[in-house]
């Protein structure tokens, strides 16, 4: 039997097909302002026996495909446990939110939390941060690692940091520092939420941020040990609704 | 419908304005309640109750007020009704929870000032609340720092604005100033209504809100049940008419309700399925129409069972003793029962926690969610440390914090469908 799920996040659709043994097919694709087509288009020639979505979109797609639905946050938990049995933690840094989760070691949710109701500390807000620095959001990470030091961004909301960021460069101040800066806040702010469910255990780091190096090492060296991040960090959700 | 243009146009509302709020508030009630199954017969009155909330009950107020009557509009559940209705005044709660006017509020208010300051605020400044143009006296009290400051304003806007202190501890000194301004106040309810308190007026007072407290506690404990025999939406509509409507009419509705749903229990008749996860919702209070959280919970797969809420069993519950020989005797068994309410304004606040508690066992919660509104400290505080106390003792919480608007729905729904999925069994 194969079970589709799919995952619709308010940056991109990720859709992964698992035969119950491994997983046999995944893509990501962007979203656009019409959620549908692109997943119409995503399933097309897939053949599947049944389907769970999960993410923002996750109503409108049941309604439309008959899909049964879960959280993100379950649907998280069931991908991490299947890629990494030894996890407890996990941190998802999405487009639109931050989550942090505890799990037991089935893959049941214990405790989460998530970041309030602004984009402050997402991927939005690094996209955003990256734009003003006008940087390439793949080079964003690679270019606050190199940095030689931090330059201080105290603002966490994304309009308030992003005037922040501005004056930094007005005032000259060096744009891989500034980089680094907004990427040592971010991280800030995602260890205080993991502190709100009580880190427990391994930690997985997924969602699209878990591609930006940067953010790894940094959580890496501010939490002082090994952070899993699975081969593609963005697909988890979606994983996870290919198990349930 | 009657036609009560005439009657708004009297009070001084913007036309307009209120005519887009009523709208707005239909729709969202078609939407919210009338769109739940299987609901109580007796719930018919509640919708017509809300169909009439600025018509009929305001034209209620508007006849009280041509026989001579007075009418005392409160924002608080510390504001003694046992002594308004001891002066045969009107009592009628002003609390509103809808973004309105928020923009003329912050001329008055910092931005960082909850949303239910701020809309009583917005309802005066943009004047669509009819309630606010009938009263004679509006009843501020000095609870959390947002009020006590905002009513130093408010009192310029509504020109009737009457400040009372309530205590911050549960200590002798706290209790004393109470009663203080509990004899204070009946003294300019005297003033207002020309009717003196005395010992049989109270003694009714006492037992019109007594009784109205106990239908609403008897309700309470119906929904012990399971399958429970009553959504947590309808349950919290009786919570918020109960500020508003006439009290021994609203009393006699929600025993016929009572009894319409130990029917119910003895058919085992339920509006959702016996297994489906009960939550206790505590918190601050929502004021119609804010309905927000409890529709997002009850059409994610759950029911709530409880309010441990100001408009909710934090607010009705304790009854004040009717026995007492002089009004002297009288006014402290007032103070007694408004001594043991658990606000968040007071400090330390272990009552409230342990009423949670009670509240979750005896309603069989799977799990608590706490809501504050944003910038409320208090009670965000008390979700964050009682949040704690709570999962430490195995009972799942869910801390959301939001405010009037409406677009945190999808993140909300998020949390709460997750947290669902947790509880569920």
């Amino acid at each position: 039997m194969i079970k589709a799920g799919v995952d619709i996040g308010s940056r991109t659709i990720k859709v992964v097909l698992h035969d119950g043994q491994r997983k046999i097919h995944s893509e990501v694709r962007e979203n656009t302002f019409n959620t549908l087509e692109v997943c119409k288009s995503m399933l097309e020639g897939l053949n599947y026996d049944s389907i769970t979505a999960t993410g923002y979109g996750r109503h409108l797609f049941a309604d439309r495909y008959n899909a049964t639905t879960i959280s993100e946050i379950k649907a998280f938990a069931i991908g991490i446990n299947n890629c990494y049995p030894n996890v407890r933690t996990i941190l998802d840094i999405g487009g639109q939110d931050t989550k942090a989760i505890t799990i037991d070691e089935k893959g049941n949710v214990k405790r989460f939390e998530m970041n309030d109701k602004c984009a402050a500390g997402t991927g939005r807000f690094l996209e955003i941060m990256a734009m003003a620095l006008r940087y390439e959001i793949d080079e964003f990470g690679e270019k606050a690692t190199h940095a030689k030091e931090a330059a201080k961004v105290n603002s966490m909301c994304t309009v308030f940091a992003e005037s922040e960021v501005i004056s930094q460069i007005a005032n000259g101040a060096n744009r891989e520092n500034i980089a680094r800066g907004i990427h040592e806040s971010i991280v800030k702010r995602s260890i205080m939420l993991l502190n709100r469910v009580g880190i427990d255990g391994d930690i997985a780091f997924v969602g699209g941020v878990a591609k930006n190096s940067a953010m790894l090492s940094l959580l890496e060296k501010n939490l002082k040990r090994k952070i899993y991040v699975p081969d593609n960090p963005q697909i988890i959700g979606a994983l996870g609704c290919a198990i349930v | 419908m009657t036609d009560y243009k005439e009657m708004w146009k009297g009070l001084g509302l913007d036309l307009e304005t209120h005519d887009a709020v009523l709208d707005i508030v239909g729709k969202a009630y078609q939407d919210v309640f009338l769109s739940q199954n299987n609901r109580p017969k007796g719930m018919e009155y509640f919708d017509f109750v809300m169909s009439e909330i600025h018509g009929l009950r305001i034209k209620e107020l508007l006849d009280a007020k041509q026989e001579g009557r007075k009418v005392i509009g409160t924002f608080c559940v510390f504001v003694p009704e046992e002594i308004v209705l001891a002066a045969n005044a009107v009592c009628v709660g002003l609390c509103a929870g809808a973004e309105l006017g928020f923009e003329l509020a912050e001329q008055y208010v910092p931005r960082n000032t909850c949303s239910l300051i701020k809309s009583a605020f917005g309802f005066k400044l943009a004047k669509v609340c009819p309630y606010i143009e009938s009263t004679d006296m509006i009843v501020g009290e000095n609870t959390c720092d947002g009020k006590k400051k905002a009513y130093e304003s408010y009192k310029d806007i509504v020109g009737n604005l009457y400040v009372m202190d309530i205590p911050q501890t549960k200590s002798q000194a706290g209790r004393n100033l109470l009663k203080a301004e509990f004899v204070k106040f009946a003294a300019a309810v005297g003033e207002l209504t020309g009717n003196k308190l005395t010992v049989e007026n109270l003694k009714k007072g006492i037992e019109i809100v007594n009784n109205k407290r106990n239908a609403i506690l008897r309700l309470a404990k119906l929904r012990a049940h399971n399958p429970v025999p009553i959504s947590g939406l309808d349950v919290l509509l009786a919570n918020q008419v109960y500020f508003y409507d006439n009290p021994e009419r609203f009393t006699a509705s929600v025993n016929a309700i009572c009894d319409e749903l130990e029917q119910r229990i003895a058919n085992k008749v339920g509006v959702f399925n016996e297994g489906t996860p009960r939550t206790l919702i505590s918190g601050c209070p929502m004021a119609v129409p804010n309905w927000k959280i409890p529709h997002i919970i009850e059409t994610s797969g759950a029911t709530i069972v409880g309010e441990e809420m100001c408009t909710g069993e934090r607010g009705t519950q304790n009854l004040t003793n009717v026995n007492g020989n002089t009004i002297d005797e009288l006014i402290d068994n007032i103070v007694d029962r408004y001594m043991k309410i658990d606000c968040a304004i007071f400090t330390p606040n272990q009552s409230r926690l342990d009423h949670i508690k009670e509240m979750a066992t005896k309603y069989k919660a799977d799990g608590v969610i706490n809501y504050s509104l944003q910038f409320c400290q208090p009670y965000s505080h008390e979700s964050m440390t009682f949040g704690k106390e709570l999962e430490s003792e195995g009972i799942p919480v869910l801390n959301l914090e939001t405010d009037y608007s409406q677009e945190d729905v999808g993140q909300l729904k998020t949390r709460i469908e997750a947290f669902i999925e947790r509880i569920k069994k």
